[in-house]
């Protein structure tokens, strides 16, 4: 139970297939779907960030660049409003993983701190370009092709699609992890320095991980876009966007393959539920920062660190309890 | 006999401060070569000029017949030179043997790290060959984090060799560890050597330096001053001079003495 098992894993997955026929509320369905957007971009964003230890902050620029390039194809295209716009749903996540090259040549060249606030700086240049140049649209939005499907089906396609979405962010991610580059990521993470006198390529490593993440995170913020059906450069270039998605990994565990689902998965939900729930006089963000200041109070290193730390435990006790039955049964 | 490793009067300057002033020094093929100096006397910015860490101002470093100067650690590493740290370096929140696997490609491209599994079953072998060798392998699946500082260095040793280099540089092998593991380190060097392998080292514990060195060279102030057999080292007195007129390295100058 240490990791979690391959039936685990299924069993996650058959949830994730059967949940929309068991939640009708289009409202609860929605939530679903910015849940599974948030999960996904969390674990991409993780892939780089939590085994590189770059935190990177500018996040948005991969999933604004994702929403804008499918607003700006289904556009450019004549695209109808119907389900061929999933097909720019790669495209987006292609977008933005071209945009990833110059941003990562730049931030790329400095590390810790100096990263952080570099990739806020890259941000807040491609949400001002948005909001003043002229072929986004501006401040007025980006409209994208109006969709007529009925209200009670609306989410349903989204929600599938996301899915496949997260299952492929979260297959990259173990991949990475299982590979030689993923080792490479730790080991940069750990010691940079030493990294490169052990032969390893840290410059082409840390820029094919920067680069890799976006594709998962442009791909998100290109179904945002089309379920959506008009983006805002405030909202599509959401500086909000770029601390969630950190937050949901360090609140999940920052650096494992299972934190970012479950940071996503709890806090995404949870704050979009609060929000329907108790929007009222904002008493959803003081139980929201309730909720969240619990969490790294008494797991600082995220749940599923936390997790494994108390079944390692419990194992070695158990181990050690039957060691000592053993021993008093002889005497 | 051949050299494999070689500086040649390089220089360094570190603001105003002449961290290395015309310094050369050879590594011979199949040799244990110490390197010994005042603390500043700019040992360990040799060692980084040597292996890519630092650049020089002026000289040129050469391994095997080829120009090294200015090459990135990792092209350096990848031709065969390897190094450990003063302040041992090692990765502590993977475990020790996925230390050994991050040094075992050596000169795989990036490329190559993306499409294949984290370790093959052979480098997996050899990993543990080499923890075992430097006696770690009972500890291979521990984070290296959990390891004490004599391990890391042990650690740090044993990565470093996974590769395969045909010279290794190592800065203060006994530095900061018990006498017992002291002679360990030494019995190891003295095994490697004995298959093949050129060492080159930093090091202030002068009974270790003259014990299991071939040649000493002693620097001073930025410069190669004495190079020769410990005993020549020992007796030179340009050598206690140089230690004396450092000032700070009292111990240093007792044990040179003395031993």
């Amino acid at each position: 139970m240490r990791k979690l098992s391959n039936l685990w894993w299924v069993a996650l997955v058959l949830c994730g297939l059967v949940l929309p026929l068991l939640m009708t509320n289009p409202a609860y369905r929605q939530i679903a779907v910015y849940t599974l957007i948030f999960t996904a971009c969390a674990t991409s964003w993780n892939m780089f960030s939590g085994y590189s230890g770059y935190v990177n902050l500018g996040a948005g620029v991969f999933y604004g660049t994702g929403a804008y390039s499918t607003g700006l194809l289904a556009e450019h295209l004549h695209m109808g409003g119907n389900g061929t716009l999933f097909w720019l749903v790669p495209l987006g996540g292609i977008a933005a993983m071209i945009i990833a090259i110059p941003v990562g040549l730049i931030a790329l060249r400095v590390r810790r701190h100096t990263f952080v606030v570099i990739t806020i700086a890259i941000f807040f240049v491609f949400q001002l370009t948005a909001i003043n140049a002229g072929w986004t649209g501006g401040s007025a939005g980006l409209p994208l092709p109006f969709i007529p499907w009925q209200a009670s089906y609306y989410q349903v396609p989204f929600y599938y699609v996301t899915l496949g979405v997260l299952i492929f962010a979260v297959l990259l991610s173990a991949g990475v992890r299982r590979s030689r580059f993923g080792l490479q990521l730790l080991a940069i993470r750990d010691d940079e320095d030493r990294a490169l006198g052990l032969g390893v390529q840290v410059a082409a490593v840390k820029l094919t991980g920067f680069v890799m993440s976006a594709l998962v995170i442009g791909m998100g913020g290109a179904i945002y876009a089309i379920f959506q059906g008009q983006i805002y450069p405030q909202f599509a270039f959401d500086p909000i966007f770029d601390i969630t998605v950190a937050l949901m990994c360090f609140f999940g565990g920052f650096g494992t393959l299972v934190g970012p689902i479950i940071g996503g998965l709890i806090l995404e939900s949870s704050q979009q539920y609060l929000t329907v729930t108790y929007s009222n006089g904002s008493l959803y963000l003081i139980l929201f920062g309730v909720l969240f200041l619990l969490v790294i109070l008494f797991m600082p290193r995220g749940i599923a660190v936390y997790a494994r730390e108390y079944w390692t435990r419990r194992e070695t006790k158990a181990q050690a309890d039957q060691a000592a039955l053993a021993v008093g049964g002889q005497s | 006999m051949t050299t494999l490793l070689s500086a040649k009067n390089v220089s360094k300057a570190f603001g105003g401060v002449h961290a290395l002033n015309d310094c050369s020094l050879d590594v011979a093929q199949g040799s244990i070569t110490g390197l010994i100096g005042p603390n500043g006397s700019g040992k360990t910015t040799l060692f980084n000029v040597m292996t890519g860490y630092v650049k020089p101002d002026a000289g040129s470093v050469s391994f095997d017949g080829n120009d090294i100067t200015g090459a990135r650690p990792n092209k350096v590493f990848g031709l065969g030179v390897g190094r450990t740290f003063q302040l041992t370096r090692i990765f502590a929140r993977i475990t020790v043997l996925e230390n050994m696997l991050v040094a075992t490609q050596r000169d795989e491209s990036w490329l190559r790290g993306l499409t294949r599994s984290k370790s093959s079953p052979t480098e997996v072998v050899a990993a543990m060959e080499w923890l075992d060798f430097v006696g770690l392998a009972k500890l291979a699946k521990l984070e290296a984090g959990s390891l004490s500082y004599g391990q890391s260095k042990l650690l740090e040793l044993a990565y470093v060799l996974v590769a395969n280099p045909d010279v290794i540089l190592l800065d203060e092998p006994a530095g900061g560890v018990n006498l017992t593991l002291i002679n360990i380190i030494g019995e190891k060097i003295k095994a490697l050597n004995a298959q093949g392998k050129t060492f080159l080292i930093v090091e202030h514990n002068m009974e270790f330096v003259m014990k299991i060195c071939d040649t000493v060279t002693v620097m001073h102030q930025g410069q190669d001053l004495v190079a020769g057999t410990p005993a020549e080292v020992r007796a030179n007195p340009a050598v206690l001079d140089a230690y004396l007129g450092g000032g700070e390295d009292d111990d240093d100058v007792e044990e040179l003495a003395n031993g």
